[in-house]
């Protein structure tokens, strides 16, 4: 069974429609990515799938409960960590968990919530109220509040946004220890390297999934060919090369030029050109990487909108 | 140095902020609404309601008998205006318990034996019995009486205007102001206060209840949670039906102890009605928060409730002196009720039947307030 199969939602607000026909499956056990620029029904499309917002058009369910008519079970059976922290500022660690706790009716509380603390290591700080906490602690918190019920799904939107370096891998190391003992994760992120620790991303834009599979199938099927240009001036090589036919991106990565293309021979065509025109300039092949699959996604996006 | 930055005052900085404010004022469309209409509304609404010296008022009679002079003193009391026969009773219990009610406002008794004695120049008698729990609902009416009974006396009896000055002081007038013989205001007010620190303190705690949560954006966490629209309202509402015990116990100790108001009823009987009327203000404020967006939204609607539940609710302005209309619109608001009953039991010592009505009209408001409320309250964030 799929923890997560639904078909064709469709939500609207007024006039714009904020997800159009999305169809999506998530195996059990499987940390799915979902990525997507900024309004583009990241958040609205997980809201539907943990009850919050109702289709206005699809079917589906989720864990085997129907979205449409069961949306109490599934509450039950997910953890949802929104975007922004949504728990009590003004009461401490640990009274956010015991409230938490109560609503689900775990026992004995302070089992759960003690062992919660102690997973996620915030017994030091329990009694420290949730309004003082930093980015990172913040975070731990609403992770461990939506995990302690012990959900089957979790549902995480934008969960790393604000957190340092060192707080995200953690965060990570954590979802996969979780995901390892069978819980199903979907997971909505701007950060690419965060993508790629996910068994299969979706990419969803302006309320359309664009592309769905693992990374390397999401960029093989993107059909780009990538050069890497080195060599003096690359300011001025970049400016002519950006607008040719054939260069759809060029982008300045350290002392080297990423340039992407979906026409292999027509970019091919256009970097020999410059290579002629710039001296000690070198073109050699190098690696698409996801981020230029999702830039060429997000440009060509915005043409259909236009 | 022309180009030094004056650190006081710059017309450009100065526009720059007002221009910003006046954008924000015109976005916020309730506000803007509420500091243009809620003046306009009030001055009307209040301007035409509210009348110190109430006319009309509801009396009852108890006339022992029928003849010419019993008849000509009840038209003469209903010429001043003041007076308004539309019960007549059978016997003082009965028109003792309108009273208590709050039915009518005066009692006049006319004995059986008035006529006889008016004709065998005994001095005969008239008992007005006037409601002073609020005085000066009664003073205008008691004021006028004396000499407009005598001298519709004495034109039924076809003397002159001559001979009344002779006969004048015949006729007497025994005036009873019932539940406040001294006309001691603060026995109307301080109860009456009860009712209103309980509606602005109650309505408005729980009017950012919801708006709170959203606000903080924890409504999305609680909605994705496993609580149900009951359990939210309940666990919002209950816990100010405590802060609401400890104000009674206040106010009523501090009516007791600082202002000496008399207590003649029954506790149980008031400590009943309190907790439902406290319960209809808490639903009241959660229902404003299920429509309010912002807790700044929930405060304007407290206060644009609030204001007339003061004037038109008999607290500061004689009920029965307003219009129709506006006794009408009265009658919707949860604190006309509850002062009538707090009134009623702690002034006039009235028993459950005589109360039974207005803590009828409690319970419809609880109903009607929870089941708005619930509709209103939206499950999901659609």
């Amino acid at each position: 069974m799929n923890a997560i199969d639904v078909h064709g939602l469709v939500k609207r607000f007024g006039d714009k429609t904020v997800v159009d026909h999305v169809t999506m499956t998530v195996a059990e056990g499987e940390i799915v990515g979902f990525l997507g620029p900024n309004g583009s029904g990241k958040t609205t499309t997980i809201r539907i799938m943990c009850g919050l917002l109702t289709p206005d058009e699809g079917e589906g369910t989720v864990l085997g409960f129907d979205i449409r008519t069961d949306s109490l079970r599934i509450k039950r059976e997910v953890g949802y960590m929104t975007q922004k922290f949504s728990f009590y500022e003004d009461l401490t660690i640990a009274e956010n968990l015991e409230f938490v706790a109560r609503l689900y009716g775990l026992k004995p509380l302070d089992e759960h919530v003690g062992r919660t603390l102690e997973d996620l290591g915030l017994t030091s700080r329990k009694d420290q109220l949730a309004g003082t906490l930093s980015g990172g602690w913040k975070q731990r918190l609403a992770l461990a509040a939506c995990i302690m019920h012990k959900p089957r799904l979790l549902l995480l939107d934008e969960p790393t946004a604000g957190v340092d370096p060192k707080a995200r891998r953690e965060f990570w190391d954590e979802i996969h220890r979780l995901a390892s003992g069978g819980l199903t994760v979907l997971v909505s992120t701007h950060y690419m390297d965060e993508a790629e620790r996910c068994h299969r991303i979706g990419y969803i834009s302006y309320g359309k999934m664009l592309a769905t599979g693992t990374v390397d199938e999401v960029v093989r099927n993107a059909g780009l060919t990538t050069f890497v240009v080195q060599g003096p001036q690359l300011d001025r090589v970049a400016a002519a090369l950006s607008g040719r036919s054939g260069v759809d991106q060029v982008a300045p990565f350290g002392a080297t030029l990423h340039v992407v293309g979906s026409d292999k021979k027509a970019l091919q065509a256009a970097l020999a050109d410059v290579e002629k025109e710039y001296k000690g300039v070198t073109v050699s092949p190098g690696e698409t990487s996801l981020e230029d699959v999702f830039i060429q996604f997000m440009s060509g996006s915005k043409d259909n909108m236009g | 140095m022309k180009n030094r930055i004056n650190s006081v005052f710059s017309f450009a900085r100065l526009g720059a902020l007002l221009i910003k404010e006046f954008i924000q004022m015109r976005r916020d469309r309730i506000t803007f609404a509420m500091m243009l209409g809620v003046p306009l509304m009030q001055l009307v609404l209040f301007g035409y309601a509210i009348n110190n010296d109430p006319k009309s008022l509801p009396a009852a009679l108890v006339a022992m008998s029928s003849d010419p002079y019993t008849r000509a003193m009840v038209s003469a009391l209903q010429t001043t205006g003041y007076y308004r026969f539309d019960r007549v009773a059978q016997s003082a219990a009965e028109a003792e318990f309108l009273m208590a009610r709050g039915d009518v406002a005066f009692v006049v008794t006319i004995p059986a034996d008035f006529a006889r004695r008016v004709e065998r120049g005994d001095q005969p008698q008239i008992l007005i019995e006037a409601d002073a729990t609020d005085p000066a609902v009664a003073s205008g009416a008691i004021s006028t009486l004396g000499t407009v009974a005598n001298q519709a006396l004495l034109r039924a009896r076809g003397m002159q205007e001559t001979a009344a000055e002779a006969a004048r002081g015949q006729l007497e007038v025994v005036v009873h102001r019932r539940y406040n013989p001294e006309g001691i205001s603060q026995y109307n007010i301080v109860p009456g206060l009860l009712g209103v620190i309980l509606q602005m303190t109650m309505v408005m705690m729980t009017s950012i209840a919801l708006t709170r949560e959203t606000e903080r954006g924890t409504m999305e966490n609680l909605l994705a949670m496993p609580s149900s629209p009951l359990e939210i309202m309940l666990g919002k509402v209950l816990p100010y039906l405590a802060v609401g015990a400890v104000q009674v116990v206040v106010v009523l100790a501090a009516a007791k102890l600082l202002f000496a108001i008399p207590f003649t009823g029954s506790m149980p009987l008031l400590l009943t009605a309190v907790p439902i009327f406290v319960l209809a203000l808490v639903l009241l404020g959660y229902t404003i928060s299920t429509m309010a967006r912002t807790q700044m939204q929930a405060l304007q609607l407290t206060f644009f409730f609030f204001l007339p539940s003061i004037m038109l609710s008999g607290f500061m302005f004689p009920y029965r002196g307003m219009p129709g209309w506006a006794q009408a619109f009265g009658e919707i608001l949860p604190l006309t009720h509850f002062l009538r009953i707090i009134r009623a039991v702690m002034l006039k010592g009235a028993e459950l039947p005589a109360v039974a009505t207005e803590i009828g009209w409690l319970v419809v408001f609880v109903a009607l307030f929870s089941g708005v409320a619930l509709v209103r309250f939206r499950r999901t964030l659609d």
